[in-house]
Order: C-alpha cells, then sequence, then structure tokens
C-alpha cells in the first residue's frame, strides 16, 4: 500500500420545504440538526409543532452521515455519507524513489516489460504460466487446469469464448494472447466495445492482446520473454486508451538486481533497413519481415493513393511493398 | 496572448507572409500563406506529429518540427533556434505573423445545466457546442435522474469547464440554485492538473446570481454573465460563447502541456480548431448568401455545420470518427447499414476484426480496394448519423412560438422544428482526411450524396487539404487573407447534384431532363429510377439544367411540377440521381450488390477491374 485517502461520501439531498409542506425560507425553524453535526440513519432531521399530535410530520435521514448545508432558497438539506477510506496498492515490487504531493509516488523497479496492443480489466498480479508451448497454437479450453488459478496465463496465436469461459471458471487473474475475435469480445463484455478506452471492467479476469484481432501468433520474441519468465510474479494491466494520451496494456516482471543486464537501447531515428517490422494492416496483417528497402519518392498503391512505402522481406523470402504507415518496428530488437 | 477571441488584435504592420498550424490530436498541420501581387496565396504545407505526449509533453515541439518543414520546402528561413523569426526580415527571413488553432488533447469537453432539458438544456448545449466544445452531459432540473445520481454524476465526469443555465430573467430562482447546490455539492474537478478551480460560468437568470456567487465562489473559478435565455423567446448566445473562448485560453490551455509557450508565440489567440472551421464556414455562408451544411470528419470525432437563413449551428458527434472512434461507427450504425454500401460480400466476424484492427492502430491507412470501399462505406455512415444528430440540435426554440427576423420562413405551429431542409440547402463543403484525401475526388462527393441524400439540385465541394481552421483563424486578423486563400487554394468545388424526390420501379422513368451546356449545345434525355449518371462540367462553367419530374415526383416545387435551374460544375461535374429519394436497398444481397456495381461503375468510382467483382 503505498497512499490512503479519505473519498468525500455520497450526497443526498432532502427536501424538507417540499415534505413538511413550509416555505423554504421557514425551514430552519423546524431543523432539529444543524449544518455540520453529524445525523445517523434514520434520526429525525426536522418536524412540525402541528396542534394536534396526530398531524406531526418528522422527517427522517435517509442516510448515516453529516448534515453539509441548509438552503433557504430551495429548502434543501445536503447530507453527505461517511467518507470512503481508499488504499492504493503500489502495483508492481520496487522502491519508492520520488513523492509527488497530492498526486502519487513513483515506484522504481528493474523489470522486464512486455506492452500490449490491446486489453481490458484493471491491474492484478499472478504468476506467469506458460499454456502452450508455441506462439501459434490457440489457447483451448483443455489448456486452463485449476491449477492456473490466480495466475497470469499464456497463450499463443488466439483465444477462443470457450477458453475465456474456462479460464472465468478456474480463476485466472490474466490472459495474455496474440489475438481474439471481436464477436468474442462483445459476448465476454455483453455490448460492443464503441471507444477504446478500457481498464474498468469486471470480466473475472484482466485480458490483453499482443497482436489485435482475429488469429493471429504471438510475436515470436514476446513468447520467448514470457516463457523466460515463467514461474515468476508478473503485474499486469489491461487498461487501453487510444485517444488524448496513449495508454497501452502490459506486463511487468520484476527482476531482482542481478539477473540483469543495462538496458542499451539507444534513441533510434526513423526506420531503417534490417530493421524487424510487424505489418498491422491487411491484406497481411500480423506478418513479420525485415525491411529491406526505403524508397523515398511516392508510390501509387492498389487504391489509387500516392503514400510513402517500403519494402518488407517476410520471414518465407517473399517481399512485398507496403505503406509506411501500416507497419511497427519490433522494439528493444 | 490571452485576451478574449471576442476582440481580436489589432496589427497595424502589413501582413504578407502569415505562418499557421492546427495542433490535431495526432498531426500538427502547419501552412505557409504568402501575399503574391495582390492576392494571398498557401504556398507550402508541412505536418508532424503532434507532441502532448510523452517524451516530448509539449506541444511547441510539433508545431516547431512542422514549420521546419516547410523550411526545408519552401528555402525560408522561419525558425531561430526554438523560436520564430517574427517580422519579417527580408524576402527569405522571418514571417509576420503566427497564429494557431488546437483541438489536441482531446479538445474542450463541457458539461452544461439547465432547468427544463430542452429549453435551457438546449440553449446552452447549443452555446456551448457553438464555441467548439464537445458536450458531455447535459444536466437538467427533470433530466429524469434523481438529484443523487446527478451529483454522482458531475462527480465522475471531469469536464475541463461547466456552464450552467436556467430560468429567465426575473423568473423563478429555486430550480437554478439548486442545480448550484449540487455542482457546490459534487465538488468537480478539473481534467488537467490538480492545483486549479474548474472554470464554471454562470449564463442563467439574473435574480438568481447573487445566490449562485455565494453558493460556488469558493468551489470554482466563477464567472458571471449575461443569461442565455434571457426571455422564453429569444436566446442570446454570444455572451456565454465569448466566455467559453476566454476562459478555454485563460484556464484550460495553461495546463496542457507546452501551451503556455504556445500562448505566447502566436500573434492572435489561440482558438479551438472546431470554432475556426464554425468561422469560415459562417462566413462563407454570410458572403455568399447560402444555406450550406458543412462537415469535418476526423479521426475521434465529425463536426457538422449548419448556416439556413443566417442561422448558425454546429454539433459535434464526440464519438463518430474514422480511426479512434470507427469501431463506435460499427456499434451505433449496426453492420447491416455499413454492409450496404459495400458492393461485395464479406463474412461479419472479418469485418469486425478489421474495424477493431483500425480502432487499436488508428494510423493505418486501406491498402487493397477492398480495404478502401469497406472504409468509404463506414464513413457514409458516419457522416449520416453525425447530420441526423445535428438535425436534432439545429432546432428553433422550444416550446415558444419563435421570434426571429426570419420567422416568416418557418411554419409556427410547431415550435422546435430542425432548421435543417434540404431542398433549400445551396453548398454542402466536405473536410477531414476521408473526404480531402479520397484517390478520386468522386469518391468524396458520392460518400456525402449517399450519406446526406440531397434533394433538388445541390452544389458539393470538398476542403482541398485540411486548411480551413488555419483560415478561420486567420480570418479574425485579416479577412481578406483569408477569403483570397480560401476561394483559391482551400475550396475544391466537386459539381452539382441533381435529385428529384420520389421513389419507383427501377427502369421506370423518373424525370425528363433538358440540359444546355456552356457550349450552347443541348441535350434531351430521361433519367430513370435506379440510373446514376454523371456529366463533366468544368469548375468555372455553369449549365442550365431543366427537370420536368414524372407524375408523383418532385424537384421541389411539388409533385410534377418542372424546375429550371442554373448549375454550376466543378472537378467532378454534374451527377444525375435517379436512385430516388429517401434511397432505398433491395433486401436481397445480390441485387444490391448489383445495383451498387452499376452505380459505382457509372460514375468510375473506383479502378476498373475491382468494380467487376
Amino acid at each position: 500500500m503505498v497512499a490512503q485517502a479519505e473519498l468525500p461520501g455520497k450526497v443526498f439531498p432532502v427536501n424538507l420545504a417540499n415534505q413538511l409542506s413550509v416555505a423554504p425560507g421557514e425551514i430552519k425553524d423546524y431543523l432539529i440538526k444543524k449544518a455540520g453535526e453529524a445525523v445517523a440513519k434514520d434520526e429525525i432531521l426536522a418536524e412540525n409543532k402541528p396542534l394536534i399530535k396526530w398531524f406531526k410530520t418528522e422527517i427522517r435521514s435517509p442516510v448515516a452521515g453529516t448534515i453539509e448545508s441548509v438552503s433557504s432558497v430551495t429548502g434543501q438539506v445536503l447530507l453527505r455519507e461517511p467518507p470512503r477510506v481508499l488504499q492504493l496498492l503500489a502495483y508492481v515490487n520496487g522502491a519508492i524513489v520520488e513523492t509527488i504531493p497530492q498526486q502519487g509516488v513513483v515506484v522504481e523497479t528493474t523489470c522486464s516489460l512486455v506492452q500490449g496492443i490491446f486489453g481490458i480489466g484493471g491491474e492484478t498480479s499472478g504468476e506467469i504460466v506458460m499454456a502452450v508451448k508455441a506462439p501459434d497454437e490457440p489457447l483451448t479450453p483443455s489448456h486452463i487446469t485449476p491449477a492456473m488459478k490466480g495466475k497470469v496465463v499464456i497463450g499463443g496465436s488466439f483465444l477462443s469464448a470457450d477458453a475465456m469461459k474456462q479460464a472465468k471458471a478456474v480463476g485466472v487473474a490474466g490472459l495474455v494472447v496474440g489475438g481474439i475475435h471481436d464477436e468474442d469480445l462483445r459476448a465476454l463484455l455483453g455490448y460492443d466495445l464503441g471507444v477504446a478506452i478500457t481498464g474498468t471492467e469486471q470480466v473475472g479476469f484482466t485480458l490483453i492482446l499482443t497482436e489485435g484481432f482475429g488469429t493471429i501468433p504471438m510475436a515470436a520474441k514476446t513468447f520467448k520473454l514470457l516463457s523466460a519468465h515463467a514461474g515468476q510474479k508478473a503485474s499486469i494491466s489491461g487498461a487501453t486508451q487510444i485517444r488524448a494520451g496513449v495508454i497501452r496494456p502490459e506486463i511487468i516482471v520484476p527482476q531482482a538486481e542481478a539477473q540483469t543486464t543495462k538496458a542499451t537501447q539507444s534513441q533510434r531515428e526513423g526506420i531503417c533497413c534490417g530493421d524487424p517490422v510487424r505489418i498491422i494492416r491487411d491484406p497481411l496483417f500480423g506478418r513479420i519481415g525485415d525491411v529491406s528497402a526505403l524508397p523515398t519518392e511516392l508510390i501509387k498503391i492498389p487504391t489509387e493513393s500516392e503514400v510513402r512505402v517500403l519494402e518488407v522481406t517476410l520471414s518465407d523470402g517473399s517481399r512485398v511493398v507496403v505503406p509506411r504507415t501500416n507497419i511497427e518496428v519490433i522494439e528493444g530488437a | 496572448m490571452t485576451v478574449s477571441t471576442s476582440t481580436p488584435p489589432n496589427i497595424d504592420r502589413p501582413l504578407n507572409v502569415i505562418v499557421a498550424t492546427d495542433c490535431g490530436s495526432t498531426t500538427t498541420k502547419a501552412i505557409l500563406i504568402e501575399k503574391v501581387g495582390d492576392q494571398y496565396r498557401q504556398t507550402y504545407r508541412g505536418e508532424a506529429p503532434t507532441t502532448v505526449e510523452a517524451p516530448f509533453e509539449d506541444v511547441t515541439r510539433g508545431v516547431l518540427n512542422a514549420i521546419a518543414e516547410i523550411e526545408e520546402l519552401s528555402g525560408r528561413k522561419i525558425l531561430d533556434g526554438d523560436k520564430i523569426i517574427t517580422p519579417c526580415r527580408d524576402d527569405k527571413t522571418g514571417v509576420d505573423i503566427y497564429i494557431s488553432t488546437s483541438s489536441a488533447g482531446g479538445g474542450l469537453q463541457m458539461m452544461v445545466t439547465g432547468v427544463v432539458q430542452n429549453m435551457t438544456g438546449e440553449s446552452a448545449q447549443r452555446a456551448a457546442l457553438g464555441a467548439g466544445a464537445i458536450v458531455i452531459d447535459v444536466l437538467a432540473a427533470n433530466d429524469g435522474r434523481l438529484p443523487h445520481e446527478k451529483i454522482e454524476r458531475i462527480r465522475t465526469m471531469r469536464p475541463d469547464m461547466i456552464l450552467m443555465s436556467g430560468g429567465t430573467d426575473g423568473g423563478a430562482v429555486t430550480h437554478v440554485v439548486e442545480m448550484a447546490e449540487y455542482v457546490a455539492a459534487a465538488e468537480p474537478r478539473p481534467r488537467f492538473g490538480v492545483t486549479y478551480k474548474l472554470p464554471l460560468i454562470y449564463a442563467g437568470n439574473k435574480e438568481a446570481q447573487p445566490q449562485v456567487k455565494k453558493i460556488l465562489e469558493d468551489k470554482s473559478a466563477l464567472v458571471i454573465t449575461e443569461n442565455i435565455r434571457p426571455v422564453l423567446e429569444r436566446e442570446n448566445l454570444a455572451p456565454a460563447r465569448n466566455k467559453i473562448h476566454d476562459l478555454f485560453l485563460e484556464h484550460v490551455m495553461q495546463q496542457a502541456p507546452g501551451y503556455k509557450k504556445l500562448i505566447e508565440m502566436a500573434g492572435a489567440p489561440i482558438m479551438p480548431t472546431p470554432a475556426a472551421v464554425g468561422l469560415i464556414m459562417e462566413a462563407i455562408a454570410k458572403r455568399e448568401h447560402l444555406n450550406l451544411i458543412g462537415v469535418d470528419i476526423g479521426g475521434a470525432t465529425t463536426d457538422v455545420f449548419s448556416v439556413f437563413d443566417g442561422v448558425f449551428n454546429r454539433t459535434v458527434s464526440a464519438n463518430l470518427g474514422m480511426s479512434y472512434s470507427v469501431s463506435n461507427v460499427l456499434a451505433e450504425a449496426g453492420l447491416p447499414n455499413i454492409m450496404r454500401w459495400v458492393p461485395f460480400t464479406i463474412d461479419e466476424q472479418t469485418l469486425r476484426n478489421r474495424i477493431k484492427n483500425k480502432m487499436i492502430r488508428p494510423t493505418t491507412i486501406p491498402q487493397t480496394l477492398d480495404e478502401l470501399q469497406i472504409e468509404q462505406a463506414i464513413a457514409r455512415e458516419a457522416l449520416r448519423l453525425a447530420l441526423i444528430h445535428h438535425k436534432s440540435l439545429a432546432t428553433g426554440l422550444k416550446g415558444v412560438q419563435q421570434e426571429r427576423t426570419i420567422s416568416d420562413v418557418f411554419e409556427q405551429q410547431t415550435s422546435g422544428k430542425t432548421l435543417i431542409d434540404m431542398l433549400n440547402l445551396d453548398l454542402i463543403v466536405g473536410s477531414g482526411g476521408i473526404l480531402s484525401h479520397a484517390p478520386r475526388r468522386i469518391q468524396s462527393m458520392l460518400m456525402m450524396v449517399d450519406a446526406y441524400e440531397p434533394t433538388g439540385y445541390t452544389r458539393l465541394s470538398v476542403d482541398s487539404i485540411f486548411m480551413m481552421p488555419h483560415l478561420g483563424v486567420l480570418s479574425t486578423i485579416n479577412e481578406k487573407a483569408a477569403t483570397d486563400v480560401f476561394v483559391r487554394d482551400c475550396m475544391v468545388y466537386l459539381g452539382t447534384c441533381v435529385a428529384p424526390i420520389g421513389q419507383g420501379k427501377d427502369g421506370v422513368v423518373c424525370a425528363d431532363y433538358d440540359i444546355t451546356w456552356p457550349d450552347g449545345k443541348t441535350m434531351k434525355e430521361q433519367l430513370r429510377f435506379g440510373e446514376l449518371r454523371l456529366f463533366p462540367l468544368e469548375a468555372s462553367t455553369q449549365a442550365t439544367v431543366k427537370v420536368q419530374p414524372a407524375k408523383g415526383v418532385n424537384m421541389g416545387a411539388g409533385a410534377g411540377v418542372a424546375v429550371t435551374q442554373q448549375v454550376q460544375g466543378g472537378v467532378v461535374g454534374l451527377l444525375l440521381d435517379g436512385r430516388g429519394r429517401p434511397l432505398r436497398f433491395s433486401s436481397d444481397q445480390q441485387s444490391r450488390v448489383v445495383a451498387l456495381t452499376k452505380w459505382f461503375k457509372a460514375v468510375e468510382l473506383y479502378p476498373e477491374p475491382n468494380v467487376e467483382r
């Protein structure tokens, strides 16, 4: 736990003037409690003083809390519930290196980091367990065993709706796979996801896609990295936001200091020949290859648009020409 | 500069070289405008990724990069390190002014409140939309939510600003004060920055001002302005809109990364992009005395503007767009509505996956013709839905008889009728990537015709390379420069669409038409239902078209009544649309594909081989 806060409680307005049938300006005369005082649930807030006792009206508090304000214009009393205590967990193991007043803390850890492309569900953690043997093997219900309860399960190319059900039944903490079908996502969420702002879904587990929608083998490098950390504790988050501040889902595996080597990645400028890339648009969606040429002039593609392109040599040796915006460089290679 | 946008600065020096940028959510686009002889022309263009995100977190980085590209292309030295050289030092050094618009960081997000939802609530919504904001919620005393639900809603939404309205001057104060109490109880937090107070504009019943001030003064950065609905019969939106612009600059923009620097760099106030586009649309309509609909379809949002009989309206459909929001178009329109525009069959699963993949990787572009056709099908639906949204808000005042100078034009029996009248529409202006950058201009034209279903005679145009925002802000400081560039470099006239209203069996005569071409030659033919015909007609020329509709078919003057009009040409030409209004599709998939293929072929919408598929 890195922080604790008391979130202001919910507010409940009670219109005393209406309920007592008096003018808003007069409610002060009928109030039993004053602004700032605490009230219990069903405690009397105000009552009238009729000549005959039978006609007495008592207004009771619908909630326990304090009286926030009394308005003589609207005849309303605002009640506020007691504050809710929120404990904020650190999410990853590490050391606090900075405290930002009124905002948060910076946690530093030496770790392996894998960024996904899309996810659902919030922060969770668990031991990494490899459910499949190869990155192009789909994750089926038979792969998911009761022993995977509370763990982060790594699949291969595809996660079916049945496997999702099984994962939920078993109670896995998280699933990391290459792709899923949009239809299955819709069935899982119960609605069609319109805008990619996720992280608060409650579907029983956190789901991270590393490649996209459809059946797409997980990048070999990602699969290898995760395999290397099988058995270790990982912190994962499915939160994705592809607008106004891009957030991608992540898998963080904190390391003991001795195991790590200093990252040597230097600041790169643009794409270069020989860079490993992934094609991110149909008809070759998900294919991986190396950049083999970077023509500078604009080229007319089949849609008749003139765009900047590059040539990719795929793993089978074939060469394809792709618009530059339709590839992504595989980082850390 | 943090002066009010309602009072643009007085610039006494001559403005011969102008550099303007638009900081969008993904790219920053810069254009250079130079005075060549007596006229202003847009000469060079540069773009760079917007840099409001980590690791840069400084919007000026992207601005400088985009300007650097102009420097390279033009050979003019504009930058001196991180500074823009102003004014011009000589023919090849500096610019006279730098101006900018911005929609980065999700634009301006507002929450508005009113007393009655479709009266003051709607007026407040129109004020906010007109100022270039995205309205994230409208709260009203009668919105059907319980008080504690309203408070919860205000707490969970994190707007950039709140506009409160309600009540006519001298009317009851209770409901307005009640709403102020809810807002105060919710203690709303701004979206950016934890250290500043949320800007809140009160533009309601003036009698309630003291109470509202007492309740909200300590909890927000409260600004009080004139009532937006002083009497039921009249809206007074300008003061509230000006205050929104001022607060946008003073509070919201100051919090966004690097904007303080950007404001100092600019020679005129930074405007929200949609407000600038709105200005230019309004200017066209006024100058040419037109009724127009303008649309700017972006990656995240689609903005629709309309000017009918001088009344300007703007709406923003926050989640209809071609990249970030593409999946929402599918969710809102439904798969069958998108598929009706696709001239081949594709299984649902593949299409759904493709659309979601575009959502998670929004910067990709269609590489094959199939993909382009699917994107343009989605664009048609996004445009159609955004116009439906616009029609529902661009209305006369509800609940009262209208008191407007143009009131005679409209029927007074029902109040709150939409102002959008497709028969009186003169011009449709399209802007945004999918329309401005379509490989063939006919594709832009047909997307708009299919989505809007114009009736009678309607002219269409597109923004050549997306520079309307730049020209909008330029028009506040130099009207002539903005007009010159707009006419010569920005607006590309596509042509005119002629579409009779009515429906009939395919092949049955819909109308007889006579066309007198610019060279004096004439042509007499028949337009049949289910037909689409395209005739070349150059941009600067006009033709006279007489349409004699068949029995039961209407060209705007009544069923069967002939209408003759001079029509303007364009880069596409004259489009005769006999597909009927409203457009109907066969429920049989095969016949639908046959019809689409026939139409697309008739206007050479796509390159030949794939139309044949």
